[in-house]
Order: structure tokens, then sequence, then C-alpha cells
């Protein structure tokens, strides 16, 4: 069965290819792809993720990593997880969106406190006064001065929708 | 016996470490500066309303007198991770660059990694090891939570790690923060005072002596390599450097610590060791009101430039 096609391999990471014309493995997003992707969603430019890499493992979870590596890489992990792809709708992970969302220009939520201490509960709330997109927005609140990102939020039908991982959520205090 | 009695012998003032290990030690945060400078922490905390002290020694950590590190906004953030005073050494004593190439052969949870990845401006390559699965999973969720893109992560028994799966088959800096009998930690978990025996410390010893040889082979002439523990047992500190000053070719350097502490020992229960060795340094509770500690920075043997800040 030498001339099938090569499939995504589970058990190791592999580098995603430079544009579609470079895909080998079906399904696969590529990194031309994923930076315009974020930058269509977020605002956030190519520039950004100039010396990084991204690499697929299981199914359409792709990481991103800002080091040296052998591809494939057969290890536990390789950089922080980045984006879920194969789906229709691609989900940024909410640490991506604490590590990078700072820089995001569109599809930003700034939340206020009470709804921000929500938000990391892992409840979802009714915010009808969006009216920007619906799908995956950056949540942001104030703190320190600034806005700063707390994570992933799924807006839908008037309805703000905390992804925030179970690990991840948290009862904090409400900061006026 | 109280294994903490053996250990007169070697301090000052044993009035002062017995009481000093019966003292609980408060919860202490370190800023996660890649994501947060000090004075930002500082000034969420006060909008939040969390109390905090600064720490004398270094302005990237904070005493939480009322504990819970984890239930602020600031931790929400990624901008701290709670880790005890003295765990912060290490890392300092590696003085990691960006653009490096770093082992962190017993890595898990990943206190010390993402305080490396952080020194390196996440830059470089930082391989995390462990040969715990359970624990690993605990590093790579603060690797995330910190925002930490320049690790990877190995699950690899330290004494004979195989750079195969790397891109690059010698590091820059290695840090063998070993696993040991952890008496230093009593003021946190007063069980592993209970817990002690003196045949652990001896199995202990072997496997800190491979994982340090492992270490500094993997490392490249004048690259430097961080030996620490959380024990006061010689057999688990002077005598494993002893060991693989002998076995292996390496030199125990002088580095500075921004606290009190003391020399190494040279001599414990009829052993010598080199005497090199009064390079590492031994932390005592009542000295800085910390957990207790032991750190040595070794050079690699060759020729080659030992690297910016080593
Ligand atoms: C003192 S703890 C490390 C703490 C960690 N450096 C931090 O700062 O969070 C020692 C670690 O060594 C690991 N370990 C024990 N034996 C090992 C071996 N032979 N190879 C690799 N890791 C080992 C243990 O699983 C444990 O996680």
């Amino acid at each position: 069965m030498t001339d099938d096609a090569p499939t995504n391999d589970g058990q190791q990471f592999d580098r995603l290819p430079e544009t579609p014309a470079d895909r080998e493995v079906e399904g696969r997003a590529s990194r031309r792809e994923v930076l315009d992707w974020w930058d269509e969603r977020f605002g956030i430019g190519p520039s950004v993720f100039e010396e990084y890499s991204f690499w697929e493992k299981g199914a359409g979870k792709v990481w991103i990593f800002n080091g040296e590596a052998t591809d494939p890489s057969e290890v536990e992990a390789i950089g922080m997880t980045f984006l879920r792809t194969r789906q229709e709708h691609w989900k940024p992970t909410s640490r991506a969106a604490t590590r990078f969302g700072g820089l995001a220009t569109t599809n930003v939520i700034e939340l206020d406190p009470e709804q921000a201490v929500t938000f990391m509960a892992g409840d979802d709330q009714d915010l009808p006064e969006w009216d920007g997109d619906w799908g995956y927005l950056i949540a942001t609140h104030e703190i320190a001065g600034g806005e700063a990102p707390i994570g992933v939020g799924l807006y839908l039908y008037d309805e703000l929708r905390s992804v925030v991982p179970k690990g991840s959520r948290a009862d904090l205090p409400t900061v006026e | 016996m109280n294994p903490l009695e053996r250990y007169e012998p070697l301090v000052d003032d044993v009035a002062a470490f017995r009481a000093a290990c019966d003292r609980p030690l408060p919860s202490v945060v370190r800023v996660n500066e890649m994501a947060a400078s000090p004075a930002h922490v500082r000034e969420a905390f006060d909008d939040e309303g969390v109390a905090y002290e600064p720490v004398d020694w270094h302005d990237g950590l904070f005493r939480l007198p009322d504990g819970n590190p984890g239930g602020n906004w600031p931790y929400v953030h990624g901008w701290t991770h709670g880790q005890e005073e003295v765990s912060v050494l290490p890392g300092l004593a590696l003085d990691p660059q960006p653009g490096e190439r770093v082992w962190d052969a017993c890595a898990a949870p990943g206190s010390k990694t993402t305080q490396i990845a952080d020194a390196m401006d996440d830059e470089g390559t930082v391989v995390a090891n462990d040969n715990n699965l359970g624990r690993l999973s605990a590093l790579r969720h603060n690797a995330e939570r910190l925002g930490i893109t320049n690790a990877i992560v190995t699950n690899q028994d330290a004494r004979n790690f195989s750079t195969k799966p790397l891109a690059f088959d010698e590091f820059d800096r290695a840090l063998v923060d070993a696993p040991c009998s952890c008496e230093g930690t009593c003021r946190k978990n007063p069980d592993v005072v209970d817990q002690w025996t003196l045949e652990h410390v001896h199995a202990v010893a072997g496997i800190q002596k491979g994982i340090l040889a492992r270490a500094v082979q993997a490392t490249r002439p004048g690259g430097t390599v961080v030996y620490s523990t959380c024990t006061f047992a010689p057999e688990e500190n002077e005598a494993v450097l002893d060991h693989v000053l002998e076995a292996e070719d390496c030199e125990i350097v002088d580095f500075d610590l921004p606290l009190d502490t003391a020399p190494g020992v040279t001599e414990w229960e009829g052993e010598t060791y080199d005497e090199s060795v009064t390079r590492a340094h031994r932390v005592y509770p009542h000295h800085n009101d910390t957990g207790g500690f032991f750190c040595a920075k070794l050079r690699v043997g060759g020729t080659g430039n030992t690297g910016v800040g080593a």
C-alpha cells in the first residue's frame, strides 16, 4: 500500500505545509490558511507569527512553537495548543487568546467586571447589546489600567457562551 | 528519629534552624515577566484588594499572606505562578539566555521550566523532561497558562536521555532539579519528615548521580549545568557532585545567590568530598525564612566558550 497518500498520524507532531498547494495530508490546514484566519477573524497580522512554526497532532489540533524541532517530532508536546481546525468554524484555544489576543482589533468583546466574573466561572450569559459577528470572540476585561484578554467565547443568538476549559474556570472577585 | 536532627552538626544555630523548620511557609508567586511586569501585577493586586508583600531579594516575587495564589485575576491572566521562594534559585544560577538550547531534566510540574522560558523571553528551545507522565500533564497545564511557546515536552528517564527526538544533540545549559528526600520542604509538607528513611536517601542518590552525569554529557563544552535539591542530606548533594566530578569532564564554579547561604560541606559521616563543593550553596530555613535548598553550578569541560552571563 506504498502509494497511499500520507494520513494524519495522531502520535506525532507534523509541521503544517506552507500553502494549500503543498498539502500532502488530507484535511490538514496550511500555514497560509492559519495566518489568514487570524488576520481575517481578529485582525492579528501574519508578521506577528513570522518567527513561529505550526504543527498538527491529533485530528485538527494545531500547536504554535517558537523553537527548533525535527519534522515530524515524536514528543509529548511542542509549544502550546493554538487552534482547532478540521471543523466548519475554527476555534482558537483560550490560551492562544490570552497569549496573543491583546493584539486583536476585531471580534473582541469587552466585558464589564460582573460579566468577566461570569465568563471565568464558565457560565453563559445574555449579551444582546453585542452587534458584531457571531462565532468565536476574544473576551477581554479591564485590569490594572488596560484591557486584557481572558479567553474565548462563542456568541450565538444574543448569548455569550463561555468556553473556558474546566481546569481553568475560577471563582473570582468583581473588581470595579 | 527526626531526620532534621542529623543535620544539626552542619548548622550554625540549631535552635533557630529547628524553630524555622516548624513554621509554615507563606504562599509566594513569581511574576511571569514575559506577560506582565512586577509593577503591573502590583497594580492589579491593589485594584483587586489582594494583600501582598515584596521579597527583598527578588522584585518578581510576592508573598501572599492570605494564601490562595490561584484565586485572583493576575493568575488567571498567566501573569503569576505559585512558586516557593527558594525554587527560583536554580533558574537564577542557570541564567539561560534568549535563543539558547536548554534542558530541564526533571521538569514536572514546571515551575522552573516556566521560569527558564521567561528568562529566555520565550525564544530558543527549552526541553522539559520528566519520567512521570501524570506530573507532565501538570507541567503542560502550567506552561500553557503562562503562554509559553518555546518548550518541547519529553517523557524519558533522564539517566539515559536520548536527544534523538530533538533537532540538536547538545544543550547550552541543563538544569537537574533532582528528585530527593525533600526535608527542605518540611515547612510546606511536614509529612516528608515522617516518611524519611536512610535507604531512600541512598537509593535516590544513585538516581541523582545518573541524571547529573547525563546532563554533563548532554551539554556542550563550556556550557553550564545546575544541580539543585530541596534536601539537606550531603549524600544527595555534595556526594553527588563529588561523584560526577570524578566521572565526567566538568568543574564546580563560584556563583552568587541574592540571599544568605552556607557553603557546601567537605566532610560527612566519615566521607570527604572534593574541596570545590564548597562553591555550592546551602540554604537553611532560618537564614532567610525560606524552605531549605541546595544549589551548585558546574561548567562542562573542554574549550567551548562559556557564553553570556555564565
Ligand atoms: C524536585 S521534582 C522537579 C520539580 C520541577 N523542577 C519544578 O520546578 O516544578 C523532581 C522530578 O524528578 C522526576 N524524576 C524522578 N526520577 C526521574 C528520572 N529518572 N528521570 C526523569 N525525571 C525523574 C520526578 O517525577 C519529579 O517530577
